[in-house]
């Protein structure tokens, strides 16, 4: 490769602190890929789920602003490692486009800042896709020094990184992370809840709500004997991670599966140490199951999908 | 139209301010949407039984459920439905309007969505520590006793900041919402019935 393919990078407001592990990871491995990651200049909040409720037009105006420092960078694509921002630009920049209404009045709002957006000037774009698709699973398996044998992992997606629809990703049962994480040597178990709600903002709005959510989740990836389970979103893995113990108390279960970004992962496998793959930053510690890894390949995990006990069902 | 009673303002409301909300009409009450939604049973009436309350004109039932309020935006039911039926944004529209016309639910957390914007309108971005402690202490002031180790453990770990974390061209922003805010209110004078 002669240059390395250039992208605007959006990170997010999460990857500056509950995701920052996520955010140094992402830029340290992109880098390896050969991947040049240019963040946009003063890029603003993503709205996350809270401004469409109080004003829509607003909501797309606050993103809009984003795309459209992003197009005057040189580069087509804009990746975002969150998957509720990656919706966020993505909802913005189709609806533009599929709705001239809302176009028009967007780039009024934009023009009273001095700005504009053509919608589809950018493809907006998920790290993760941008690894496997632009990148590859060959080029990632060179990069591979060590290989996470002996360690398995459930590959969880989440919602808004396949719905609404994204094009080549099925909305259910996605898996090029499942992929990714075979690529790197990791064994990786079937987990029917892959792209099950972790709860969003529930957590702090009504707890009985999103534990709930997180049980199943968490249930059904030690029913299948994950040692870990490697998340892409910042706020599936805060809900995961540091509400285990708290759902733990509700439920009388004792989970304690620790929950990494699927970069953290690759860069262990490149041949990071713990310390630059942020390990350590997880409230559920990593060691033990990062631990397995060299020891003992796994024994096929065969699926268990007619044990009726395994299906993820609330506790009567 | 087949709905029989009411006069229809809030289904014609929420079909105008939703991207795609025409498909709302094509509605066959399959369920599907229920059967798929991950907090459903925390719900009034199912995303179902609210579009066939909307349309039959109980505006001030579905306004006042608390069924948008515990939508989780996992877009499940908005993927799987036959009639591609933009389920997850109506919640939205519903949840605007109720706010505007002072009908939301009691369950409904209005005050967490008004604190994040809060920070994100004079920051430009969010504020997870303030955010918590805020709406916390304002709404769940017992509830902090027990958060305060986690909030202790995600500072130690460099996952919560103390400070915002604003951004340079605020006025930029401010500029841009307020105009919106101008265009979004002008518009709605003209859909709400007189």
């Amino acid at each position: 490769m002669s240059q390395s393919r250039q992208y605007a990078y959006y990170p997010g407001c999460s990857m500056r602190a509950t995701a920052h592990a996520y955010d140094r990871t992402a830029r340290r491995v992109s880098e390896m890929l050969d991947l040049s990651l240019q963040e946009i200049e003063d890029w603003n909040c993503c709205g996350a789920t809270e401004y469409m409720s109080i004003s829509a037009l607003q909501a797309y105006s606050l993103v809009a602003r984003n795309l459209s420092l992003a197009a005057t960078q040189n580069a087509t694509d804009l990746v975002s490692p969150c998957s509720a921002c990656y919706l966020n630009l993505r909802k913005t920049n189709d609806n533009m486009k599929k709705y001239p209404d809302l176009n028009d009045q967007v780039n009024q709002a934009l023009a009273a800042g001095g700005i504009s957006y053509t919608p589809g000037a950018l493809r907006v774009r998920h790290l993760l896709d941008v690894i496997v698709e632009d990148v590859g699973f060959d080029a990632v398996a060179a990069l591979v020094k060590q290989p996470l044998k002996g360690m398995k992992v459930a590959p969880y997606y989440g919602c808004l990184i396949v719905r609404p629809s994204v094009d080549g990703y099925d909305t259910e049962y996605p898996t090029h992370l499942d992929k990714l994480m075979q690529t790197l040597g990791a064994g990786v178990v079937d987990f029917p809840l892959k792209t099950h709600c972790c709860g969003g903002h529930m957590t702090q709005i009504s707890e009985e709500t999103a534990f709930e959510l997180i049980r199943r989740i968490l249930h059904n990836a030690a029913d299948y004997g994950a040692d870990a389970i490697v998340t892409l979103c910042p706020m599936c893995q805060l809900n995961l991670d540091a509400y285990q113990p708290q759902v733990n108390a509700m439920f009388g279960t004792r989970f304690n599966i620790p929950i990494l970004f699927f970069t953290q992962l690759m860069g262990l496998a490149f041949g990071l140490t713990f310390d630059e793959a942020e390990i350590g930053s997880e409230i559920i510690p990593a060691l033990a199951a990062l631990g397995k890894i060299g020891q003992e390949s796994p024994e096929q995990v065969a699926p268990k999908r007619r044990d009726k006990k395994a299906l993820p069902m609330p506790i009567p | 139209m087949a709905d029989s009673i009411g006069n229809h303002d809030l289904l014609q409301r929420a079909i105008a301010s939703t991207p795609g909300g025409q498909a709302l009409m094509e509605c066959l009450q399959c369920g599907t949407c229920g059967g798929s939604c991950p907090s459903g049973q925390d719900m009034d009436a199912t995303p179902r039984k609210l579009i066939a309350m909307l349309r039959a004109g109980m505006d001030d039932e579905v306004l006042s459920s608390n069924t948008p309020w515990y939508c989780v935006s996992c877009y499940y039911c908005a993927v799987r439905c036959p009639q591609q039926i933009p389920i997850t944004d109506l919640m939205y529209t519903l949840k605007h309007i109720a706010i505007e016309r002072g009908q939301y639910n009691k369950e409904a957390h209005v005050g967490f969505s008004e604190s994040f914007i809060d920070y994100v309108e004079r920051y430009g971005r969010s504020f997870e520590f303030g955010l918590a402690t805020r709406y916390n202490l304002t709404h769940h002031p017992f509830r902090m006793v027990g958060k305060a180790g986690l909030g202790f453990q995600m500072m130690q770990k460099g996952r919560l900041n103390a400070t915002p974390d604003p951004i340079k061209d605020m006025p930029q922003l401010t500029a841009i919402l307020a105009e919106a805010r101008r265009i979004e209110s002008h518009e709605e004078a003209q859909d709400e019935p007189v």
